[in-house]
């Protein structure tokens, strides 16, 4: 029996690095600040070759996962062996007629990122960044996490093989500690909040040579989160939606998704007027929502105190860049209370069956506030983002949840149990 | 004299030393005797208004300046002062 060889073809789509702010060229590599004007470093494509290239029949024959997208994605290597698949993107993009209904949306849809292989959209961003440190000749992994994404790259580091190093707050919901340990990766906990996490992983990464996902591999892994842009469109039969909802941490998936839109666009793959972008946060962090209401692009830190403990960074490093895309596609940033969120979470799993984890309870009680004020019209053709799964932070929920009857085994005892 | 730790990509400007020690009793006059003693220093963590650049985080005692009183926080012989960049994406806008 002949092994049949199933690696793909990778065609590398990037030349380089760009700073946002000022321009400068750098050479790729495992870098994320300009050495210029600190600013943040980006992919730049090879548009002329993409451009020759991509087309939606090219993405219709592609992989059922976000690969499917390469032609617009960071691909860095041609040797196929340096690309990671877990099989992680293509997640479903449902009609939500009945949460619909409760919220007060004729047309809602939800992105369910929950079915991802570690439970999050953080697997897509993990998927490229994995990827471009093997093309980067790369040997350790690490990140800084509020949880989700210490799961997402222990997941992938184990399938891959690499030594991994995750770093988390130490008081973590347990699932996430759990869903990180299992897979083998080491895990640092570290006594503070994520932004002290995130501090540190800036200072390890700049000593110790390992591949950050999320600081020095951030160009990259980034760019990941476009899937979710690209995913909607296509499932939209090449349209957009009128109005995406997303669950801001760090504001890095809410812009890319935004990117995505412009990216289709550009390369004429999807015509008509791009979504409004909308961003939901957790009242107890919600530096971006703040700057939101003060009409400002200046994001003040924050020391979070919330349950949405995957939406706790005080000091979202791309805020800035999150309040221009809500601002220029016409969207709202808001926020919403603890008791709100659980009560997003129970509506969310009870109406559509959707079990999520903070974020996306996060998400829908933002926007039944946007419907309640007006800033949400009921017949938008909305999409929610539903970035991670429930079991990952059951103590959101657990209070109060009990068996609705308890009984023996005997018939005639459920029967009267039954009857109340 | 306080210790401040100085980020990969600025140490061109530091000879390569990753920490070095300069006189200041706050954040701006060591800011002001790190570009006197390694000229440009200042241009990069400072902006056109004096005020520091949006990409930088600075931490004294460990903690982000932002949450204490900015380039006035008080900085004690004993002080490390850490110049860390900032973690963003570069989500530059399709239009």
């Amino acid at each position: 029996m002949t092994t049949l060889d199933v690696r793909p073809v990778t065609t590398p789509t990037v030349t380089g690095l760009r700073c946002r702010e000022c321009g400068e060229p750098e050479d790729l590599g495992a870098l994320h600040v300009c050495s210029y004007c600190f600013g943040p470093l980006e992919v730049v494509y090879d548009e002329t070759a993409i451009a020759a290239r991509v087309s939606r029949s090219r993405v219709e024959a592609g992989p059922g996962s976000l690969w499917r997208y390469a032609d617009l994605l960071p691909v860095l290597s041609e040797d196929p062996d340096t690309r990671v698949d877990l099989g992680t993107g293509a997640t479903p993009l449902r009609p939500a007629p009945r949460l619909g209904e409760r919220l007060g949306l004729d047309d809602l849809w939800l992105k369910d990122d929950t079915r991802n292989p570690s439970g999050s959209f953080k697997d897509r961003v993990v998927t490229v960044a994995l990827s471009a440190a093997r093309a980067l000749g790369l040997d350790t992994i690490a990140c800084a996490s509020t949880g989700n994404l210490a799961n997402s790259v222990a997941a992938h580091a184990a399938a891959t093989g690499m030594p991994a190093y995750v770093f988390i707050p130490s008081d973590l919901e347990r699932g996430k500690v759990v869903g990180s340990v299992v897979y083998g990766a080491n895990v640092v906990a570290v006594e503070g909040d994520y932004d002290a996490v995130n501090r540190l992983a800036a200072e390890v990464a700049d000593t110790r040579g390992w591949g950050f996902v999320n600081v020095n591999l951030r160009a990259f892994y980034a760019e990941g989160s476009k899937s979710l842009g690209f995913e909607i469109a296509e499932q939209l039969g090449w349209r957009f939606p009128d109005h995406v909802v997303a669950p801001l941490a760090s504001g890095a998936m809410f812009c890319k998704i935004d990117k995505a839109f412009g990216e289709l666009q550009r390369y004429g793959l999807v015509e008509g007027s791009r979504p409004r972008m909308s961003g939901a946060q957790a009242t107890g962090c919600s530096p971006i929502a703040e700057a939101f209401e003060r009409s400002s692009l200046d994001v003040r830190p924050q020391r979070p105190d919330t349950i949405a403990r995957s939406l706790a960074i005080g000091n979202p490093a791309d805020g800035y860049y999150a309040l221009q895309v809500a601002d220029a596609t016409g969207g709202v940033i808001g926020h919403v209370s603890d008791a709100e969120i659980v009560e997003g979470i129970r509506t969310l799993a009870a109406t559509e069956g959707i079990f999520a984890e903070t974020a996306g309870g996060v998400v829908v009680a933002n926007l039944r506030r946007f419907v309640a004020e007006g800033r949400i019209d009921p017949g938008e053709r909305t999409v929610a983002i539903i970035s991670g799964n429930g079991y990952k932070t059951v103590e959101a929920v657990a209070a109060g949840a009990e068996p609705t009857y308890r009984t023996s085994p005997s018939y005639t005892d459920l029967e009267r149990v039954l009857a109340g | 004299m306080p210790d401040v730790r100085i980020p990969t990509p600025l140490r061109k400007l530091t000879d390569g030393q990753a920490v070095v020690s300069v006189e200041g009793g706050d954040l701006r006059s060591v800011v002001t005797n790190l570009d006197a003693a390694h000229p440009g220093l200042g241009d990069r963590i400072l902006d056109d208004r004096g005020e520091l650049r949006r990409f930088v985080n600075v931490f004294v005692r460990d903690e982000d300046v932002r949450f204490q009183s900015g380039l006035d926080t008080e900085v004690a012989e004993s002080d490390t002062v850490s110049i860390v960049p900032a973690v963003a994406g570069g989500a530059g806008r399709v239009t």
